[in-house]
């Protein structure tokens, strides 16, 4: 018995659960658990009132609507793996969960948590930030969108209201054949990243139209590298166009810990978005 | 007042219901509520993979899931690895076969996890191995031994499908 004493509810429905948010002063909202457990096991945070969404159905799973993904906040990162649209569509987030935690985890793990958690280096505040994906949350009021550069609003701290709950996600979807990479360094597989790219790419022949790249587990939130997304578009596939991305990546904010320094961190930055845009670069087919 | 809740939980295959603190982990009340021991805590915070059991097939963390999760699901713990009469699990046979284990820690969780591993991925890799147990630490065997126990299992799958 390891978590001190709290009250547990299971809503059914997110009505019920933004009702519950609204009633409790002191409540924590438990997804997956694969990170909030860890934190009410070791007493990290000690809630008076715990609100499982492991009962709410309706905000689980995934819809095509055409131009966009829908993911449901408690969909499994196991599920969203295995979903054959996900991987023809958007073949870059079951490449990137590949890297989150284990796959006893990832059984568990939800997007939404991972999202409202917000470590800095975890691989899907980032792939969100890659996607531009547009965040509703519901509230007393109803629901509201934030886009994604909107989301953070301090250290694993996101911009929701202690009555709102995140319920779905929104990818927009890039053109069939754009090419991606997601790449990250982390001390051992399934680790936290030190740093984490993901990287979009459209293109026409070799020409590159479009670009998107996000860098995970330098700053608090995600970083995008819009310097070199600008410097890209209307630039050819290569080496060349690649390495000058990276370089862009060595001057930005980077966080420094007892185990690596910020300039290690920008070093590393400068070497994956080079990596990530050489895998998005050989996977473009071209999207015209 | 402890906050409490009945559940009913399949274990192994039998009903077992118990009224549970809403606070208490899947694995402690597999051990301290039903006495199956088995399950191993280790780190309780996820990242060991000796309490790995499977609920509803799927291999989890018993200490990141809380008891009162488990209502109306199936658990399997290592105790249901074996037949009933008492045979061991092929896995549990290719174990003691290539010395996969030696202090036993790790083992109900490296059990746990390959077993529903090799369900759905009946061709693997020694690499795929080794990731599928890259979150279930073991400090004595250096994993050679579990890696064979769990590549000859695979193959004998194949030879009997």
């Amino acid at each position: 018995m390891k978590p001190a004493p709290f009250i547990y509810h299971d809503p059914a429905t997110p009505e019920e659960a933004v009702a519950l948010l609204s009633q409790h002063e002191d409540a924590k909202v438990l997804a997956g658990g694969q990170s909030l457990m860890p934190m009410l096991n070791m007493r990290f945070v000690v809630p008076d009132h715990v609100i499982d969404l492991n009962g709410v159905a309706e905000i689980s799973g995934v819809i095509d609507t055409g131009n966009t993904l829908e993911i449901g906040a408690m969909t499994r990162q196991c599920d969203l793996m295995r979903d054959p649209g996900v991987n023809a569509k958007t073949p870059i987030i079951p490449e990137a969960l590949n890297w989150v935690g284990h796959f006893q985890t990832r059984n568990r793990g939800t997007v939404g948590g991972s999202l409202c958690h917000l470590d800095p280096s975890a691989e899907l505040p980032c792939l969100m930030s890659a996607y531009d994906a547009v965040l509703t949350a519901h509230g007393p009021d109803g629901a509201r969108d934030i886009p994604f550069a909107e989301w953070p609003l301090a250290y694993m701290i996101p911009t929701l209201g202690p009555d709102e709950l995140l319920t779905k996600i929104t990818v927009p979807y890039w053109a069939a054949g754009h090419g991606y990479g997601f790449v990250e360094y982390a001390r051992r597989h399934g680790d936290f990243a030190l740093i984490a790219v993901a990287a979009l790419l459209e293109t026409d022949g070799d020409t590159i139209r479009r670009a998107s790249i996000s860098i995970g587990g330098a700053d608090v939130s995600p970083v995008r590298l819009t310097a070199a997304e600008t410097a890209l578009v209307g630039a050819s596939l290569g080496a060349d166009a690649f390495k000058a991305a990276g370089e862009m990546a060595r001057g930005i904010e980077a966080m420094s810990d007892a185990y690596v320094s910020s300039a290690y961190r920008q070093r590393l930055a400068a070497t994956l978005v080079e990596r990530a845009l050489i895998k998005a670069g050989e996977c473009a087919t071209g999207s015209a | 007042m402890a906050d409490t809740r009945d559940i009913e939980v399949i274990v192994n295959g039998e009903s077992r219901v118990a009224n549970v603190e809403t606070r208490a982990s899947l694995g402690d009340f597999l051990r301290h509520g039903l006495g199956l021991t088995g399950t191993h805590m280790g780190c309780e915070h996820g990242v060991c993979g000796a309490c790995t059991v499977m609920v509803d097939g799927e291999a989890v963390r018993s200490c990141l899931m809380l008891a009162v999760q488990a209502n109306g699901h199936e658990v399997t713990t290592v105790e249901g690895l074996a037949s009933a009469d008492g045979s061991m699990h092929p896995l549990q046979e290719a174990f003691w076969k290539h010395h996969g284990l030696q202090c036993g820690f790790c083992t109900p969780g490296m059990l746990t996890s390959l077993t529903a591993f090799l369900r759905d991925n009946p061709d693997p890799s020694e690499r795929d191995i080794r990731e599928a147990i890259s979150g279930n630490i073991c400090r004595c065997t250096g994993y050679q031994g579990i890696v064979d126990a769990a590549l000859e299992v695979a193959k004998t799958m194949q030879k009997g499908s």
